[in-house]
C-alpha cells in the first residue's frame, strides 16, 4: 500500500466536503499529521487535534501511552474553535475496531455539541467491534487480527505505512 | 530493600513520598498532570477514568485545601468520594488505625488518601492493604507531602521549562516542613542545578546538607540569583520550645518583601504551599505581586492529584 497515493486519493475525495463551515480535526497522532497536510495543501486557517486517551475503555485495565512512563509525552486535545454548532470531519489513518472513534466522540462532546460529525480514513482494515463506519475510506482491505498497520511520518514529511 | 511504592514491574501503586521515585515516574506524573490541567478548557470538566471507583479521604489531621483539591480531583475523574472526619469518629472511640483501615477496605474502597500527624502512617496503611487498594499520602508528620512536592514541580516546569539550569531557594521553617523534604527529593531527582535551604539555625536541620542542598543562614545569600523562591509557612502549631525569639524578629530576618526579592533574578517566581501568614514569612505585596504564582499552584494541585490517582489506579499491586 502506498500511503502517499492513498493520502492524495483522500484529499481529492474530500474536496467536495470543503466549505467555510467545515472544521478538520485529526486524531492523534496519524490523523493529526493528515490534518496538517490538508492544512498545507488547502491553506486551511486552522485545524484541530483530538486525543482518545482520556476516554479509552482500556485505560485502567492496561494503561496506554499516557499512563506508561518512558512513553512519548501524551498527545492532548486542541480544538481552536467553538465545537457547538460546528460541522466536524474527523481524520484518522487506520479504522479497525472502532474503539478509538468511540473514545474520540466522547472526547469531542466534552467540548460542546457539534452540528454534525463525519469520519474520513486512509484505510478501513475491517475487524470492527462496534457499530461505527467511516464516511470516506481511501482504501478498504481485510486484515487478520495478528497483523498491525499504522501510519508513520518520515523526516521529509511524507507518509508511509508500517506493517507487522 | 523493596520500594513499597512500586510493584514488581516498577509501576507506581502507592504515592507515599517523592524520595526514592525514579525520574521517569516523576516526569510521567508531571506529563500526565499537564494534560489534565487543560480540562478547564472543556465544557464538561469531567473524565470517566475512575468511574465506579471509590476514594476515601482519611484526614487524621486537619486540612481544608488539600482535602478539597483531592476531592475535586477525584470527582473530576468520576470517582465517588467519601470524606471521613476521623478525628471525631472511630479513633476517638479507641479503634486502632489498622482496624479502622480494615473496616474501610471492607467497604470496597479503591484509593485511600491519607493525612496523619505521625510520620510513616501511610506506609503502615499501605503495607496492610490488599493489592488492589492504593494509598496516596496527603501529608504525614514532618516526613513527606508528595503531591505538594509534585505540584510545586509542575508549577516550576510550567514557568521555567527545564530544571537543569535552575537555582531554587526554599526559605523558612524547613525543620517542620514536609513540603520542603518532598520538594528537595523531587528537585534533585529531576536534575535541578542548585537547591538551597534558607533559614535560622534553629529551623534548618543540620543533616540537610546530606541531601545535596546548600544550607544558607542569610536570606540575601540564599535567594541571590535564584530562579524560584519557595516560601514556607512558619508552623507555630508545631513549635515547641524557644526556636524563635518572635515572629516579628523572624520577619525582619527571613520575611520576603518586594525589596528583598530584588536579590533574586528579575524573572524569579515566588511560591508558597499555603496557608499564608501575611506579614510573618511573606509580605502582602509579594503575595499579590506579579512574581507570585501562589494561586496557579493551587490549580496545578488539582491536575497533579488527578494524575496521581489515575496512574496508581491503573497499576496492580503485587500479590502477597
Amino acid at each position: 500500500m502506498n500511503a502517499e497515493q492513498l493520502y492524495a486519493d483522500l484529499r481529492d475525495g474530500l474536496e467536495p466536503w470543503r466549505s467555510s463551515t467545515t472544521q478538520w480535526v485529526g486524531i492523534a497522532s496519524g490523523g493529526a499529521w493528515m490534518a496538517e497536510r490538508l492544512q498545507q495543501d488547502w491553506g486551511l486557517d486552522k485545524i484541530g487535534v483530538i486525543s482518545s486517551s482520556m476516554h479509552r475503555d482500556d485505560y485502567l485495565r492496561r494503561g496506554n501511552k499516557t499512563t506508561k512512563p518512558g512513553a512519548s509525552r501524551p498527545e492532548s486535545t486542541d480544538l481552536p474553535f467553538d465545537v457547538t454548532g460546528s460541522h466536524i470531519v474527523l481524520l484518522d489513518d487506520v479504522l479497525y475496531t472502532g474503539r478509538t472513534i468511540r473514545a474520540v466522540l466522547n472526547e469531542l462532546f466534552d467540548y460542546g455539541r457539534p452540528a454534525s460529525v463525519r469520519l474520513a480514513v486512509l484505510v478501513d482494515r475491517g475487524g470492527r467491534e462496534l457499530p461505527l463506519q467511516a464516511d470516506f475510506a481511501a482504501q478498504k482491505i481485510q486484515m487478520s487480527p495478528s497483523e498491525s498497520l499504522r501510519l508513520i511520518r518520515m523526516d521529509d514529511g511524507t507518509f508511509s505505512f508500517e506493517t507487522k | 530493600m523493596k520500594n513499597p511504592q512500586l510493584n514488581k514491574n516498577g509501576e507506581l501503586i502507592h504515592l507515599l513520598s517523592t524520595e526514592g521515585l525514579p525520574k521517569d515516574i516523576l516526569t510521567h506524573i508531571l506529563d500526565t498532570a499537564a494534560n489534565f490541567a487543560s480540562i478547564n478548557d472543556r465544557e464538561v470538566k469531567k473524565l470517566p477514568l475512575l468511574r465506579g471507583k471509590t476514594v476515601f479521604n482519611l484526614f487524621f489531621e486537619n486540612s481544608t485545601r488539600t482535602r478539597t483539591t483531592f476531592e475535586i480531583a477525584a470527582t473530576r475523574l468520576s470517582a465517588d468520594v467519601m470524606n471521613l472526619d476521623i478525628a471525631r469518629s472511630s479513633a476517638s472511640k479507641g479503634e486502632s488505625l489498622l482496624d479502622t483501615i480494615a473496616n474501610l477496605a471492607a467497604m470496597a474502597a479503591d484509593i485511600f488518601v491519607v493525612r496523619h500527624s505521625e510520620s510513616g502512617a501511610p506506609y503502615l496503611i499501605a503495607q496492610h492493604l490488599p493489592p488492589h487498594i492504593h494509598v496516596v499520602n496527603a501529608g504525614d508528620g514532618r516526613h513527606a507531602h508528595p503531591t505538594q512536592g509534585l505540584l510545586d514541580m509542575l508549577t516550576i516546569r510550567h514557568y521555567k521549562k527545564d530544571f537543569s539550569n535552575l537555582t531554587v531557594a526554599i526559605v523558612g521553617d524547613v525543620l517542620h516542613s514536609r513540603v520542603a523534604r518532598s520538594d528537595i527529593h523531587a528537585l534533585t531527582t529531576l536534575g535541578c542545578a542548585e537547591v538551597r535551604v534558607v533559614g535560622p539555625k534553629t529551623l534548618v536541620p543540620s543533616d540537610m546538607a546530606a541531601l545535596g542542598v546548600r544550607v544558607c543562614h542569610s536570606l540575601q545569600e540564599g535567594i541571590t540569583g535564584a530562579d524560584v523562591v519557595i516560601m514556607l509557612r512558619l508552623q507555630n502549631e508545631r513549635m515547641s520550645g524557644a526556636l524563635l525569639p518572635s515572629s516579628h524578629e523572624f520577619f525582619k530576618s527571613y520575611g520576603l518583601t518586594q525589596e528583598k526579592l530584588q536579590w533574586a533574578k528579575s524573572d524569579a517566581i515566588v511560591m508558597h504551599p499555603g496557608p499564608i501568614n501575611r506579614g510573618v514569612e511573606i509580605d502582602s505585596a509579594v503575595v499579590d505581586g506579579v512574581q507570585s504564582v501562589i494561586l496557579p499552584q493551587v490549580s496545578f494541585g488539582i491536575a497533579v492529584r488527578m494524575a496521581v490517582m489515575s496512574i496508581v489506579a491503573a497499576n496492580e499491586g503485587d500479590a502477597a
